[in-house]
């Protein structure tokens, strides 16, 4: 089932469109700060990259974090289950038989993998232009020491990593709202809906008290990979978090698929 | 085996297939499909509906890929790989069976409904079934459609597959099928062969010059009710006349011409499965 989940999405033109968007999106920093040398401001590490091509893929997942790819992660989960009802394969699916249990697994663990090709794909434009365009060297940190470029490269990948992970739990709540209808635009538009909202209470001081349970609170935290020496407390509780929320929508989308009534 | 499943819209076929196949969940009740069970005791429905095929309500596939894809990617989706392979290779050649194989590259958005129809019934035969299991598969077919659909199931049928059709019309189960079962607000009414369950009283209509004297011949002929006399019209009168078993048209003309009665027209009316079914469904007492 996984397999033809990610084979459906290799052969869907879609799939091709946005890699091609995100490509533009990664592609972004590095053309203005070619085309304006003076140009200022804007996203994490953004003003870095001038002095170091590596900073190009940290600023390209940095740009992609809060808006592209949570409206991915709400798109890919939302249609996973609800996608199949409205197409009306979602009974075919289940006579043939994939198991319930399966079924959403698998759905999950593909939106996974699409996700982490997403975010691999922004990370080598980024690397790729910002090292055309700029060239490599060694990386200055947070802390203001300087990492060798290899070590640094292998923080990015770290990074690039983290941001995933991060989407593990927004993935999780997205299959879950997705097994309760058979609207997939329903499903994703309410997905996006929480990561919004989480984001906006992070960053609210009126709310401070919750601050550490929301799901979106640890998602900045890969900045914390470049400092010198790492950071890890963020990090270890930004991953934590994640698990925790996958792991309780994930429970409950498998409770909730394994007694519905499929009628679509 | 070819078992048609006949009952008005809003009956309960679908919901009794739905149910059948693992996709919703009855309330009590035991199911068992090929003596495996489904709900109930030691229900292990996953090696029940390894063994079916099934189109429920309207095939549904994957629009943004082909019709060969979507039954490979079908095929592709579960179990063990001697039956994903299995059924791999018979993709093409149930898409030969349905008539499919020069569309089978275009993506199934381009597709009709007759072809959507037809793909369906490719992807329940993927797994060569024991048990098939179709909700109105002539929907949306074309004339010539229908009859092709009819002669595959039948073919089928004959081959030992056993083949369930739910359907609401009449016709097309009293075509092709073996055994019909009736079903009226979720419950199952009659069953039977079609031949069975029609005319158990056949009725003749027999137009005559005079309607007294036909009258007491008839009475006096065993298995023969007079039902109805209607005229005379000018002049000739009409007889509805029910014919219990043994009874015969010969007989009946032959005793109405001894005793003088010009009999100008002798037409046999058979009760259709469409009467009996209109009866059963609106709960008269139509025995069964």
């Amino acid at each position: 089932m996984y397999r033809v989940e990610l084979s459906k999405a290799f052969f869907r033109l879609r799939t091709w469109l946005f890699a091609l968007g995100l490509a533009g999106v990664a592609l972004l920093p590095v053309v203005i700060l070619w085309l304006s040398p003076g140009a200022g401001g804007g996203p994490p590490f953004f003003d870095l990259i001038r002095t170091n091509g590596l900073f190009a893929a940290l600023t390209a997942i940095g740009l992609i974090l809060p808006f592209f790819l949570p409206l991915g992660t709400g798109l890919l989960s939302g249609e996973s289950i609800a996608g199949e009802a409205s197409a009306g394969t979602l009974r075919y699916l289940l006579v043939r038989p994939v198991g319930r249990v399966r079924l959403v697994l698998a759905k999950y663990a593909a939106v996974m993998t699409q996700l982490a090709a997403a975010v691999v794909w922004v990370m080598l434009i980024g690397l790729l232009s910002g090292g055309l365009a700029f060239g490599y060297g060694p990386l200055p940190t947070l802390s203001g020491s300087t990492v060798e470029t290899g070590t640094a490269l292998l923080r990015i990948v770290g990074s690039a990593a983290y941001v995933i992970a991060a989407m593990a739990g927004l993935a999780a709540i997205g299959v879950f709202i997705s097994t309760l209808t058979a609207s997939a635009p329903g499903a994703t538009v309410a997905t996006v809906f929480f990561a919004i909202v989480s984001q906006i209470l992070d960053s609210l001081s009126g709310v401070r008290a919750i601050h550490p349970y929301l799901l979106s609170h640890g998602w900045l935290a890969f900045s914390d990979l470049f400092r010198s020496p790492v950071e890890w407390s963020n990090i270890l509780d930004g991953l934590a978090l994640d698990a925790v929320y996958a792991l309780l929508f994930l429970g409950a989308a498998l409770v909730v698929f394994g007694r519905k009534d499929v009628v679509s | 085996m070819l078992y048609g499943f006949l009952g008005p819209n809003g009956a309960g076929k679908t919901t009794t297939i739905r149910m059948a196949l693992h996709l919703i969940f009855p309330t009590e009740g035991h199911v068992e499909i090929l003596g495996e069970p489904v709900f109930g005791q030691g229900r292990v429905p996953e090696r029940a509906l390894r063994r079916v095929g099934a189109m429920i309500e309207e095939p549904g596939f994957w629009s943004f890929l082909s019709g060969r894809r979507n039954l490979q990617y079908f095929a592709r989706t579960s179990g063990p790989r001697a039956d994903r392979s299995a059924r791999l290779g018979r993709v093409d050649e149930v898409l030969r069976l349905v008539g499919l194989e020069a569309a089978a590259g275009k993506k199934v958005k381009a597709y009709s409904q007759g072809m959507r129809q037809r793909l369906g019934i490719a992807l329940a035969l993927l797994g060569t079934p024991e048990l098939l299991v179709l909700d109105e598969p002539t929907n949306g077919l074309d004339p010539q459609g229908m009859r092709e659909v009819r002669l595959l199931l039948r073919r089928l049928a004959d081959d030992g597959t056993t083949v369930f059709v739910s359907s609401h019309l009449l016709s097309e189960v009293e075509a092709m099928c073996d055994r019909v079962g009736v079903l009226a607000r979720g419950r199952l009414v009659a069953e039977g062969p079609p031949s069975k369950l029609r005319g158990r009283a056949d009725r003749l209509r027999v137009s005559v010059d005079d309607v007294e004297s036909a009258r007491s011949v008839i009475e006096t002929l065993p298995g023969v009710g007079l039902e109805v006399a209607e005229g005379p019209r000018g002049a000739t009168a009409v007889l509805l006349l029910r014919m219990n078993e043994g009874a015969s048209a010969a007989e009946v003309n032959a005793a109405l011409v001894s005793a003088g009665v010009s009999v100008s027209a002798l037409v046999p009316e058979h009760e259709t499965l469409e009467d009996v079914f209109l009866s059963l469904v609106e709960g008269s007492d139509v025995p069964r």
